[in-house]
């Protein structure tokens, strides 16, 4: 007999609003705390103390509008935020400081989130939506300088693009993009090119969010149906499918593979969070806590595995904590 | 003296002598005496010794002897024609036919039919005798013999041996096989038809007949005067002789009358498909889809919804069709019956195999271990929506809702939630009616009629009097369907069954589901009606005379039905002869008088016990003698269970002092219709109702 679903570790309430995003930063040493923030539907982003499981600080910087997208740039001193006001902003936390640095007008109306990589230490590139509907554009921070702009061949009818992922082999090789289109396929584009490599048509519906393995060359995505679609990138960098997973219920808001690449999580439309073994796609757990739909899935770095957490942050104003395989 | 006749055989040397003499002028008395003799010879016998009679002249010994003695002159006579003598094979006959006319045919052929049947095999002087035989058998017998014959014969290959081109030489015989025993008897089983039409079959000469023979069926078939006034058994006897007939014919023939067979296929479905007896219409759609296959070799073939048929249809129809189907030259018309049948069998495997692959893959999966060990998933099943919790919301939802899900899930949840907050129901018990009585289905949802229905039960037990008014009031009004009109008496039956019953017994049977579906399917409702009826009068029996225990149950609670039995019974039975636009209850739409004579019946049972039941039985009893005459046999029945129901519900005194002549009346009615009716389920109920008039009559 198979042990019942675990409960979540600890609640984080207190947002009152949707939580859209979260992103942990835990890798600090001591006595750094470790940290989670959530983007929310009313504008703020919460600094959330995970030993206190208080808000430290409340940050307002896109008009009271959504935030969909936060992510660290190095260290948790500095933040960089998307919200529906079309910003990008970058944050300096630095000695309780918060203050909006500098900010980029994305002009796209999605809800497509930016993907960020670091290249080099202080230098970063960052995909995101384009003004012009089809495109994604991709930018080196901090000069915001543009890199390139990738545009579908005329008549390729891919439509908005909806997820990003931008992704390097081990350091120094040429950075990759993959993104999920309005059609329901994933292109792979090389960026110097500017040129799209591969396509790969996952789902009927639009591709709601992907996450991709870059060690062993796979890749995830979900769409409003009732499917998670895995597929694999070859030495031609042409991808393929690989194979298919039926859900029990259809919607997919997010998808992330923890960072050691054993397991999955996706956030349901169903209010539930799956986890899977990432090698096979063995289902591991459902973990039913929300009572709305969850928007957001994220693993934690902690240095060491057995602290790692999984956060997941729902339309019903809460944030779930999860302890969940940290034996492995 | 005789009996040593007897056994010595000489009745076979006696019918020889007869034989041998060639026609003389004084033989005709003679050779009558003998007939007489020789036939009635067991009851002279049985006359004279009373009692003392030998066991060689009881009848079923006799005869068989007879028919023996017949086998022995016939060897003779063959053996004589084979000589090239003539002799006569008239007497034979005439025993023959005068035995069979006394009603003795199942022990004479008994004996006669196996040898004719070996003899005749190879031998064509042993077929033309036995022509021969028969033929020579007088008009007035002839319809007994060759009724035996036809009855007896094993198959048509040896009935056309033995009877020849009969039917064609002899009016009498074909008036017996193509008239008589077709179209108006129906008591013969389904082997007699196949060998009778099958005979037809066998020659071309008869062909004609056959062809003859199924326009005429067809013709009956599609009157509809026979379709209403001729009991279902006979309608059933000519829509199987109808098939046999397809099943018989060739292209050519189909060819040369298919403009015929097409006009009487559509007058047949129309009068079928009005009828109010289900197994009717059954039986039309049944037919003509038949008819259709055979005519339409390459169009269009009528098709009706035939997975209800299935499970009707009596086995032997099933074959009939088949081996229609099998006849049928072109698998494409292979119908629709068969392939249903075939597609619902393959689903059923395909779904076990597919549940089977599910088994291996998964067991596969957990060979295959990953160091995680999952936990348990079986909460993950798919979500549901929530249903509503007010009653106004439902009200709202169902009105208004675009969002399915939502829409199914509070028609589930209506009946609930209006039983658990009476309060809230009567505050918008009316509005609430008016919207389930409206409601349409939008999803297919499974058993969505029987939730509406649930749901307008609730309503009306929660707030029976101006919900009642409202649907009674709408019974009759402009623009509905004949299916909203009959929900609307379903509802009102099942409501007043509810609330008639002591309460500790309604709740437990509603939980239990009671039968909505009694009245969904109107064919057996009436006899269920019926039943009901008959057991509750059992029970009502019991009950007078039951010790206390079972009393004390029932008397712990009021009779709920009591204060309300007007409002749901009045209503009803006032304006039924005021015809509007869309509604005539008195012409055609007999189906719904039908249902709401039924209806009335049960309310009158279940107004038993109540104020107002002298009233309504007085109502009744002039409701019922306006419409005594009416020709469709359903609303018969349901005026024959309004009397019983009359009987059982008003208490003896009232009926004999308040309606003493309309019952007399009734009384010499239901005499006629025991005697009458064409329909065996009047009969029968007529019958029942006089009996317990009687009994009425001798309590007092």
């Amino acid at each position: 007999m198979a042990l019942p679903p675990p409960d979540p570790q600890f609640v984080l309430r207190g947002t009152s609003a949707a939580v859209h995003t979260l992103h942990f930063s835990c890798g600090g040493q001591e006595p750094d705390v470790p940290t989670l923030f959530s983007g929310s539907e009313n504008g703020f982003i919460h600094v959330w103390n995970l030993k206190t499981h208080r808000v430290d600080t409340a940050l307002d910087g896109h008009g009271r509008k959504s935030v969909y997208c936060v992510e660290t740039m190095g260290g948790k001193t500095r933040l960089l935020s998307q919200g529906r006001d079309q910003r990008i902003c970058l944050w300096d936390l630095t000695e309780g400081r918060t203050e909006v640095t500098d900010s980029v007008f994305t002009e796209n109306v999605g809800f497509c989130r930016c993907s960020l990589l670091t290249v080099a230490q202080g230098r970063w590139l960052m995909a995101m939506a384009a003004k012009a509907l089809e495109e994604v554009q991709v930018l080196e921070l901090p000069s915001k300088t543009s890199v390139c702009t990738l545009k579908p061949e005329a008549g390729a009818k891919l439509g908005m693009p909806m997820c990003l992922k931008l992704w390097q082999l081990s350091g120094g090789s040429q950075p990759l993009l993959l993104a999920g289109y309005e059609d329901g396929s994933v292109v792979l584009w090389n960026l110097s090119m500017g040129k799209a490599l591969s396509q790969l048509a996952c789902h009927q519906e639009p591709v709601m969010s992907l996450d991709f393995d870059a060690e062993k060359a796979k890749g995830i995505s979900g769409s409003s149906e009732k499917v998670l679609s895995i597929w694999s990138l070859n030495e031609q960098q042409n991808l393929q499918v690989y194979k298919t997973h039926n859900l029990v219920n259809a919607g997919i808001s997010d998808i992330t593979i923890r960072p050691d690449k054993k397991i999955v999580a996706t956030a349901g439309w169903d209010h539930r969070i799956r986890v899977f073994g990432w090698k096979k796609m063995k289902p591991l757990a459902v973990l039913d806590y929300h009572t709305a739909t969850v928007h957001c899935v994220s693993f934690s770095n902690h240095k060491n595995p057995r602290e790692r957490l999984l956060a997941a942050g729902s339309k019903d104003h809460r944030i779930s904590v999860w302890s969940i395989y940290t034996q492995t | 003296v005789l009996e040593q006749f007897l056994q010595e055989g000489r009745m076979s040397a006696l019918l020889w002598e007869v034989c041998q003499q060639p026609a003389q002028a004084g033989s005709p008395e003679l050779q009558e005496v003998l007939l007489n003799r020789v036939v009635c010879l067991p009851d002279h016998v049985s006359n004279k010794l009373e009692g003392k009679n030998p066991p060689v002249f009881f009848p079923q010994n006799y005869f068989p002897l007879l028919g023996g003695a017949i086998i022995q002159v016939l060897q003779k006579i063959s053996d004589s024609l084979r000589g090239g003598l003539d002799c006569s094979i008239s007497f034979v006959s005439h025993v023959l036919g005068k035995v069979c006319v006394h009603g003795r045919q199942k022990e004479i052929l008994g004996v006669l039919v196996p040898r004719l049947m070996d003899l005749t095999k190879s031998d064509c002087i042993w077929q033309r005798i036995c022509w021969r035989l028969i033929e020579c058998v007088p008009d007035r017998w002839m319809e007994a013999v060759v009724l035996g014959f036809v009855q007896r014969a094993p198959g048509a290959d040896v009935l056309s041996r033995l009877l020849g081109n009969l039917v064609v030489k002899n009016k009498k015989a074909q008036f017996v096989v193509t008239q008589k025993m077709l179209l108006l008897q129906y008591g013969h089983t389904t082997a007699v038809l196949q060998n009778l039409l099958g005979y037809l079959a066998l020659d071309s000469l008869r062909r004609a007949l056959l062809i003859k023979v199924l326009q005429e069926l067809l013709e009956m078939w599609s009157s509809s005067s026979a379709v209403k006034h001729s009991p279902p058994e006979q309608q059933q006897y000519i829509s199987k002789a109808i098939l046999i007939c397809l099943f018989h014919l060739k292209e050519t023939e189909i060819e040369s009358c298919r403009q015929e067979l097409l006009t009487s296929m559509m007058e047949g479905v129309k009068c079928h498909l009005d009828s109010s007896l289900p197994q009717i219409r059954r039986l039309g759609m049944i037919v003509a889809e038949s008819i259709s296959a055979k005519i339409n070799t390459d169009g269009p073939v009528l098709k009706f919804q035939v997975k209800v048929i299935m499970e009707f249809m009596s086995g032997e129809f099933i074959r009939l069709m088949r081996l229609n189907y099998i006849n049928s030259l072109k698998p494409c018309v292979i119908p629709h019956v068969t392939l249903l049948f075939i597609k619902c069998f393959k689903d059923c495997n395909n779904i076990q195999a597919r549940s089977d692959q599910v088994l291996l893959l998964d067991r596969g999966k957990d060979c295959i271990d990953d160091d995680l060990i999952p936990y348990d998933m079986s909460e993950d099943k798919e979500v549901k929506i929530k249903a509503p919790v007010y009653i106004r919301d439902c009200i709202e939802v169902l009105t208004g809702s675009e969002d399915m899900d939502k829409w199914e899930a509070t028609i589930k949840a209506l009946e609930s939630l209006v039983r658990k907050n009476p309060e809230a129901t009567r505050e918008v018990s009316v509005e609430l009616a008016k919207i389930l009585l409206h409601l349409e289905e939008k999803t297919c949802i499974e058993g969505f009629v029987e939730l509406r229905q649930r749901a307008q039960v609730a309503v009306l037990t929660t707030d029976p009097i101006p919900v009642a008014k409202y649907l009674t009031s709408q019974f009759y009004s402009l623009n509905y369907s004949l299916r909203q009109r009959m929900d609307i008496l379903d509802v009102l039956v099942l409501a007043a069954q509810e609330l008639s019953y002591p309460k500790s017994h309604g709740k437990t049977k509603h939980s239990g589901g009671p039968k909505p579906c009694i009245q969904l399917l109107p064919g057996s409702d009436s006899s269920k009606d019926w039943r009901r009826i008959v057991d509750e009068r059992i029970k009502s029996k019991t009950r007078r005379f039951a010790t206390g225990q079972s009393q004390v149950e029932l008397a712990s609670s009021p009779n709920e039905f009591n204060s309300v039995a007007g409002h749901f019974f009045f209503p009803l039975i006032q304006h039924f002869d005021r015809p509007l636009t869309t509604f005539d209850l008195l012409g055609e739409d007999h189906f719904v008088l039908g249902r709401l004579v039924h209806t009335l019946a049960v309310l009158m049972y279940l107004a038993v016990n109540t104020m107002a039941v002298a009233a309504m039985g007085k109502a009744l009893l002039e409701f019922v003698w306006a419409l005594r005459f009416h020709t469709d046999s359903y609303v018969r029945q349901g005026l024959l269970s309004c009397i019983s129901s009359l009987l059982i519900s008003v208490p003896a005194e009232r009926l004999l002092e308040d309606m003493t002549e309309e019952l007399l009346e009734t009384q010499s009615w239901l005499g006629d219709v025991v005697e009458k009716d064409p329909d065996g389920d009047c009969r029968r109920l007529a019958l029942q109702n006089l009996l317990f008039m009687e009994n009425l009559k001798k309590k007092l």
